[in-house]
């Protein structure tokens, strides 16, 4: 009999600390996928951000870094620039990429590094219990919204992405989201071309993923997606950005 | 080997290059601009990576990516700008990843002013970030031995898996005195030196486990355990890197204690206080930290009194006073706001002190 579907050797056999229906399993598996595909598991560099995802480097399988929370692109652009040969990516949440790191991932794109960008984005800070992220919803409850987020006291929903496609050193950005088997091989397709952009030398490549938070959103998992389908996508829409 | 005429930001650049640092990210400040500007210029001849930060926070955290990729790495700023860089030398520690910082101090609190300074003594040898932990510190006194200990700063922050800091002051950094340059030991990675090859490096798991750059240590127990390694290396450093001068030691009655450019004052002082027949010592801590405490346990007694010169308002000379134990009497003189003690001062506040003791 032919095995169609297996663990990727990127992808270590331990059990996860995420939470039921949390969309990071989806992702750390993704990417392992298409590091395998690519074939470049002997060369990549991984650099794990502060937050729910702090010990990403727990589930993957080649060697990684740890960054303070905010620099996981100032860390990786020294990486890359030391060890050129090597693929070198950061894995960041909403908080972490957008709000703390926000000048190093502004100034990472800027200068046109070439590396690859994983942002998970679930309009929540996880790992801290749940309060409001830079990219959380208008009239999202969260423990430091707890009336729901207004435009006028915390602004908008910051989409870090439409911004950064502005610059132009950076080469691709892509939306995409976990909430259907339909959108995941989206996903998939997507962090493959963000490896092959930086295989090729072609330059600062992001994918943000719209990653369902059901702890932190007070949902049922099935729930979760739903809204990341009906609500989510609807202020940070899907599709190529740049 | 040839002599050239160069700042202390430009010899501690040069020392660096030839040292084999290869990685620099920096951000503008005063008074150690002159440090970036030549590794803006030169890095690209010795093949390394320069990079102007977006800040003093990127700067650390590149330093923190190139040295976890095996690179000699450094960066350096002035005392308002090494604050900011706590977060990636705590990481460091944490990390165990080697790494050279140069703060030339300016004058605090706060923005303070650009003039020369010594009050960042505290923050340097305390760790100075979150979390405990402790990093080299290195002082040198003349642009000469700035370049020198270049060398010994990358060399031992490999041996020790551990962050360095060299400490001078903006004096140090501007004035000009002739530098003996010369090829120094560009060790990297082990091939040419005696240091260990950095086997923990990140380079990629080809044919080998995947290595891992972290000081995050969430399992029980484990923070601990690592901790307690932590403090048994730092023991091995206070037992092996103790480095200080002394002058006269053997017959002095009154012993100036002083580091970096105010050494150079108290020497003065010293020389004058011995003409005057008065049997005056120095001791110039060259590290800061591990504090050469021998040096202090080897002259101790009722008859042997110490002054402790400072641009700051006291900071070293709790070390001193650690020393020394009470075994003698410990005096201090300082001034810090942009002010210098001056030879005169130092001189008038030893003469009081003799008067004291009749």
């Amino acid at each position: 009999m032919k095995k169609i579907f297996s663990r990727p050797e990127s992808l270590r056999d331990v059990s996860t600390h995420y939470c039921p229906g949390c969309g990071h399993g989806i992702a750390h598996r993704l990417l392992a996928q298409a590091v395998d595909d690519l074939g470049i598991r002997e060369k990549v560099i991984g650099v794990a951000p502060v937050g729910c995802a702090v010990v990403a480097y727990d589930y993957w399988n080649f060697d990684c870094c740890e960054a303070a929370h905010g620099r996981a692109l100032a860390v990786a652009t020294a990486i890359k620039r030391v060890r050129p040969a090597n693929i070198v990516f950061t894995y960041q949440g909403d908080g972490d990429l957008a709000a703390i790191g926000t000048n190093e991932t502004i100034h990472a794109a800027n200068r046109g590094e070439n590396l690859t960008v994983i942002f998970i984005n679930n309009a929540v800070y996880g790992m801290t219990g749940g309060q409001m992220a830079p990219t959380t919803l208008l009239g999202q409850k969260t423990a430091t919204s707890p009336r729901g987020r207004s435009a006028d006291k915390e602004g908008y929903p910051l989409k870090i992405s439409e911004l950064l496609a502005q610059l132009p050193a950076v080469k691709y950005i892509e939306r995409v989201s976990l909430h259907s088997p339909q959108e995941v091989l989206k996903a998939q397709k997507a962090i493959k071309q963000a490896f092959q952009n930086q295989i090729d030398n072609i330059g600062f490549s992001l994918v943000e993923i719209l990653s369902p938070c059901p702890t932190y959103w007070e949902m049922p998992p099935n729930k979760a997606v739903e809204w990341v389908r009906d609500i989510m996508s609807k202020e940070f829409p899907l599709g190529r950005i740049k | 080997m040839k002599k050239i005429l160069m700042t202390g930001n430009e010899a501690i650049a040069e020392g660096a290059l030839q040292a084999g640092c290869r990685f620099y990210a920096g951000y503008p400040i005063t008074p150690q601009n002159e440090l970036i500007a030549y590794m803006a210029k030169h890095m690209i001849e010795s093949g390394g990576v320069f990079i102007q930060a977006e800040s003093e926070l990127a700067a650390i955290n590149m330093v923190f990516g190139a040295s976890a990729a095996g690179a000699r790495a450094m960066t350096s700023s002035s005392s308002p700008g090494v604050s900011l860089k706590q977060e990636g030398i705590s990481y460091m520690a944490g990390a165990e990843l080697p790494g050279v910082i140069v703060n030339i101090m300016r004058a605090g609190p706060g923005l303070g002013n650009i003039w020369p300074a010594q009050t960042d003594y505290f923050q340097a040898t305390r760790g100075g970030g979150n979390g405990e932990y402790r990093t080299i510190v290195l002082a040198p006194s003349s642009v000469n031995e700035a370049y020198n200990l270049m060398q010994d700063a990358f060399d031992l922050a490999d041996r020790y898996r551990i962050p360095v800091i060299l400490l001078g002051d903006g004096i140090l950094g501007q004035m000009m005195e002739p530098v003996l340059v010369h090829n120094q030991n560009p060790a990297t990675n082990g091939k040419i030196s005696r240091l260990p090859v950095k086997e923990w490096a990140l380079t990629g798991c080809k044919g080998r486990k995947p290595n891992l750059a972290a000081s995050f240590r969430l399992a029980e127990g484990k923070l601990e355990e690592h901790n307690i390694h932590l403090q048994e290396k730092y023991k091995e450093i206070r037992d092996n890197e103790q480095d200080y001068e002394g002058l006269f030691l053997d017959d002095a009655q009154v012993i100036l204690v002083a580091y970096g450019t105010m050494s150079r004052i108290a020497k003065g002082a010293m020389n004058k206080l011995r003409e005057k027949g008065i049997k005056a010592g120095l001791l110039r801590p060259i590290a800061l930290w591990p504090f050469p405490v021998n040096a202090f346990t080897k002259n101790l007694g009722p008859k042997i009194k110490y002054l402790v010169i400072e641009m700051s308002y006291g900071q070293m000379v709790e070390d001193v006073r650690l020393a020394v134990n009470g075994s003698s009497p410990v005096e201090f003189l300082g001034r810090s706001g942009g002010g210098v003690p001056a030879e005169e001062e130092i001189i008038k506040e030893v003469l009081s002190l003799n008067e004291k003791d009749i």
